[in-house]
């Protein structure tokens, strides 16, 4: 062996260098990495504040979601992409300490306009959540109850065909055609889940928004929303929150990493997963730091 | 760069990078031994350099299982998946020059056995020379995770296709001039293609190490456009 070989590389000092963590450097006050900002919005976020009492959940973060895209928002426990979801069709209005400045538009009208009613707006931005939670009422029903209550139907028939229709989209349709009127809660888990999103497309929703819609499922249950939700971007736009990382790289078009209330980088999909322009996103999502 | 949180994970990258660094040692071994080899028509070397590849072709299966592991097991992203994919095709290079590092003993030995050409041997030990510098370069690059190195072994493929195209008019006018040394100058002239297939796979290597570090696919790109690239990145 030479004494210039390859063996001897294995000692060499400098060898442990490559793209430096450098925290300070890529300081959390900077401004978003990617491009946050899009002339094919559905929804705009623009220097979205989120406190819980005292405590500032959210950054000022600016964000559009395009109009037929699935964008993912990941990151690590606690770094606001719920709440950043949640502000999304006013789910925060209901929680009592939490308030929220900046503008969300849909379709350039801002959802927190005084004269917003939320219950037409959460037809149109309906939500998903983890755990499935179907009402205690039978399939039939949980699908067609938001179209009645929304007047969107005025004969059986339409409902009929509303609900069917719905059952289909979610892929749910062939499973319980036979079973209408048995209980929803009597499915299995990735079942109801199916039947919680046929229950948000009945009403004909603009955006799906999903949190971690599988984290409770097996990976058949999983691999079955997931298929569906790249059907259903077809006509929907989707934003999902979670915390499988190989999930976002194989439903989303976009990413969008979280960190400490901050969106730290936006791009698409694909150069996320294999070249993140952020420090911090690279360290998430190669598994850094917890 | 930071540890991952599985420290095994680390290690398991970790092996990965010390394994290539040691398949990378022994092939530069046998590259500077076959061209010794036939420099000096020194067959006991020629035959050494033959005995290795067993050793070659076991690291290359090695690397590659632990690769399959490690996407399979751990779904790396990022630069941790660059890092296994980049090593996959680099392993894959190395194996190569293996090969031909046992193409020029096998010529070192015909002519060991037929009698030296008439010339050529000047132009092997030049190339020769430049091609080791750049397996060696190559390696160190990986080592450091050095794009800017890395870069400069692209550059000098250039200089070494450069020579070859050279030493093969110098070595057409030996077959004019003495038709009756065609074969044993075509021995020379497989070597010193040999010798350029290296230089060739030692250029794809540092385009791997750039892909690694950077992030940019540099393949089929001139070396102009790869220091553009990298001068934005």
């Amino acid at each position: 062996m030479s004494s210039n070989s390859g063996y001897n590389r294995l000692f060499d000092p400098m060898q442990e260098t490559g793209r430096p963590l450098d925290f300070a450097q890529h300081g959390l006050g900077n401004k978003t990495v990617g491009n946050s900002f899009s002339d094919k919005a559905k929804m705009s976020v623009r220097n979205l504040n989120v406190y819980y009492d005292d405590k500032q959940a959210i950054h000022d973060v600016s964000l559009d979601i395009n109009r037929n895209e699935v964008m993912a928002m990941i990151g690590p426990s606690g770094c606001g992409k719920s709440t950043f979801l949640r502000c999304l069709n006013r789910m925060n209005d209901t929680i009592d300490n939490c308030k929220v400045e900046g503008e969300v538009t849909l379709d350039e009208h801002n959802i927190y306009d005084r004269k917003q009613d939320v219950v037409p707006l959460r037809a149109r931005v309906g939500i998903v959540f983890q755990k499935p939670n179907p009402f205690p009422k039978s399939i039939y029903e949980n699908v067609a109850y938001g179209p009645r209550v929304h007047g969107l139907v005025s004969r059986r028939a339409q409902l009929d065909e509303i609900v069917e229709d719905s059952l289909r989209r979610a892929s749910l349709w062939d499973e319980v055609k036979d079973r209408l009127f048995s209980s929803g809660t009597g499915l299995s888990g990735g079942q109801q889940q199916r039947l919680c999103i046929a229950r948000t497309i009945a009403v004909n929703p603009e955006v799906i928004l999903m949190d971690e819609p599988c984290s409770a499922l097996d990976p058949i249950a999983t691999a079955r929303i997931e298929e569906l939700m790249a059907d259903l971007s077809q006509n929907f736009t989707i934003a999902i929150v979670t915390h499988s990382m190989q999930q976002a790289a194989r439903v989303s078009n976009r990413t969008a990493y979280f960190h400490m209330g901050r969106l730290i980088e936006v791009n698409d999909t694909r150069r996320v997963f294999t070249n993140p322009e952020h420090a911090l996103t690279e360290a998430y999502i190669t598994g850094r730091f917890g | 760069m930071e540890r991952h949180i599985s420290q095994r994970f680390d290690s398991d990258l970790e092996a990965l990078k010390s394994q290539v660094l040691e398949m990378g040692g022994v092939v530069e071994q046998q590259i500077i031994d076959s061209v010794k080899a036939i420099e000096s028509v020194d067959r006991t070397l020629a035959e050494h350099v033959l005995s290795v590849e067993d050793d070659v072709d076991r690291r290359e299966v090695l690397l590659d299982e632990n690769c399959t592991m490690i996407l399979a097991c751990r779904q790396p992203a990022a630069s941790d998946l660059r890092m296994v994919l980049s090593v996959t095709k680099m392993t894959r290079d190395l194996e190569r020059m293996g090969d031909e590092a046992q193409k020029i003993a096998q010529m070192a030995i015909a002519l060991s056995d037929d009698g030296a050409a008439p010339g050529g041997y000047e132009s092997i030990r030049h190339m020769g020379a430049l091609v080791q510098k750049m397996v060696n370069s190559v390696l160190d690059a990986f080592a450091r995770f050095d794009a800017d190195k890395a870069l400069d072994v692209a550059r000098a493929d250039t200089q070494v296709d450069r020579e070859y195209q050279s030493a093969m008019r110098e070595i057409v006018t030996y077959m004019m001039e003495d038709p009756r040394s065609i074969g044993r100058v075509m021995n020379i002239i497989w070597a010193l293609r040999s010798i350029e297939r290296i230089g060739d796979h030692a250029r794809n290597i540092a385009e791997h190490i750039i892909y690694l570090v950077k992030g940019l696919d540099v393949r089929h790109t001139s070396v102009h456009e790869i220091e553009m690239r990298l001068n934005k990145s």
